[in-house]
């Protein structure tokens, strides 16, 4: 009951941390700047306008949700540890993990909240099911971010290498899948030794990434929203790869010595 | 600051981290990626849309667009599938490769020797002319895919009327001192295959009289080629 007590608590002050911040107001001002570049591109384009508003509004929000919710998680702990804040929560009466609980579910209620406000724009312009997929597919996306963040500012406590091991993973997992598919598209039909060895390299590092490439995909806003199946999918990926990199923060912080 | 031991990660921590681990790998094996079939390229983005997104650099995206091409239907020893693409998109993407970067060679590499080496003549002469208009925009540099072109025209599509045309091109268009006199021969020995043999004759006298040859083993080579002009056309009388 107390640790729940200390999860939770700790949950209030991080979302209230992002309060403050105007985190909600930086989130309103680049909506307000998406809408109007859609409206500006409806303009200059000849054809496809709608396809084309949809498509780069999708696109500028998601990235600007990953990159608003990665910088606040990793310049807020950042700060915390500064101030020895993160010293004083742990020499609470209660274990580590419960820390980890708190702040993971403070900063995943900033994240699904972001990612609700920023899919509502695109309701103006698009069917509610694709949507709908979509929304859900970038709360999903942005859990992982949240859980990469968390586990790479704990692991590297500073903001630089923090923010460029996140954004690398980020990179990293979008393209993964094309890069799989380049490296297996040898010019020559024999195999070298290093040829062989690359692509083992990259399969190797693909099965530590989540499927970022398959997540909230923009042709389910211009097309067809996905499919149960792949909804199912994608669900699960995202849980599995949460708790994987929350476990392995969570590792990394009990072996911390502070 | 050292480490504190493993022994002070709880267990459950421990098996979570394990576990989820093994479903990561698990779920990504039983979901390898598929490579893309002849249907999923599409046309390339614009021109103005490229420049915006190669951030003022334009060969590092130039490079990648043809790796990405590349990627598309290319499966090792197995060359029928290139026959599937659709062309006029597969020549779009050669195009704004070009438009990136005009001094890379892969695009045209790739045209000559892969996209036009397919058993359907309509696409593989569809690759050819392409080839031709481009090597027209830089014909010191691009003259080794025309002469494959040459060749492919003359060897695999049997059109010697083309492959003189592409030769011709060569010998006109590519001037450069770095384009070799094979290159520049190609249209005479096209020609005495076509019977062509007094203009031939003109052709191989043109360029030892002017002097362009020195190494002797060339000369003697051309030498004997027009002696053996010569003398088909006498027997031809």
């Amino acid at each position: 009951m107390i640790r729940l007590h200390f999860i939770a608590t700790l949950a209030g002050t991080t979302v209230l941390e992002a309060v403050r911040n105007r985190l909600f107001w930086l989130a309103a001002i680049v909506v307000g700047v998406a809408l109007g570049l859609a409206q500006f591109l409806n303009q200059v384009a000849i054809t496809e306008s709608l396809e084309i508003q949809v498509a780069l509004l999708a696109a500028l929000l998601r990235v600007a949700a990953v990159f608003i919710v990665a910088t606040f998680i990793i310049t807020s702990m950042v700060r915390e540890a500064n101030d020895k804040v993160t010293e004083l929560m742990l020499s609470q009466p209660a274990p580590r993990s419960s820390y980890f609980l708190g702040k993971f579910a403070g900063y995943a209620l900033v994240a699904v909240s972001l990612a609700l406000a920023f899919a509502l724009p695109l309701a103006l312009f698009t069917p509610t099911a694709g949507l709908m997929a979509w929304a859900a597919s970038l709360v999903c996306e942005l859990l992982i971010v949240t859980s990469v963040s968390l586990f790479c500012v704990i692991s590297l406590t500073q903001v630089l290498s923090a923010f460029a091991a996140t954004a690398g993973f980020y990179f990293l997992s979008r393209s993964m899948a094309a890069m799989q598919v380049i490296a297996g598209a040898s010019l020559t039909s024999e195999h070298t030794f290093a040829d062989t060895a690359i692509n083992w390299i990259v399969d190797a590092i693909a099965l530590l990434l989540p499927s970022l490439d398959r997540m909230t995909r923009t042709d389910w806003l211009v097309n067809a929203g996905p499919g149960m199946d792949e909804t199912l999918g994608l669900l699960v990926q995202s849980a599995i790869y949460v708790v994987l990199i929350a476990s392995a923060a969570l590792f990394d912080l009990h072996r911390k010595n502070y | 600051m050292a480490q504190r031991p493993v022994s002070h990660v709880p267990l459950p921590v421990l098996a979570v981290l394990i576990g989820a681990l093994g479903l990561q790998i698990s779920l990504k094996l039983a979901h390898p990626v598929t490579p893309p079939a002849a249907s999923d390229l599409r046309p390339p983005a614009s021109q103005s849309s490229l420049r915006l997104a190669s951030l003022g650099d334009p060969i590092p995206l130039a490079k990648l667009l043809m790796l990405y091409l590349q990627s598309f239907d290319y499966q090792a020893v197995n060359r029928i599938r290139f026959q599937d693409l659709n062309y006029d998109t597969v020549q779009q993407w050669l195009l704004r490769i070009l438009w990136l970067d005009p001094k890379g060679q892969y695009p045209l590499l790739a045209a000559s020797r892969l996209y036009a080496d397919v058993p359907n003549d309509a696409k593989a002469r569809a690759m050819l002319e392409f080839v031709y208009q481009q090597f027209l925009l830089d014909p010191d540099r691009r003259w080794p895919w025309l002469a494959h072109a040459a060749a492919i025209a003359k060897h695999r599509l049997k059109d010697l009327p083309l492959a003189k045309r592409y030769a011709s091109a060569i010998q006109k268009h590519a001037t450069g001192p770095n384009v070799p006199l094979w290159a520049k021969q190609m249209e005479i020995f096209i020609r005495e295959d076509m019977n062509e043999l007094e203009t031939a004759r003109i052709m191989i006298g043109g360029f030892l009289s002017s002097g362009t040859i020195r190494d002797p083993g060339e000369i003697r080579f051309l030498d004997q080629r027009l002696r053996d002009i010569e003398a088909r056309l006498k027997s031809q009388r």
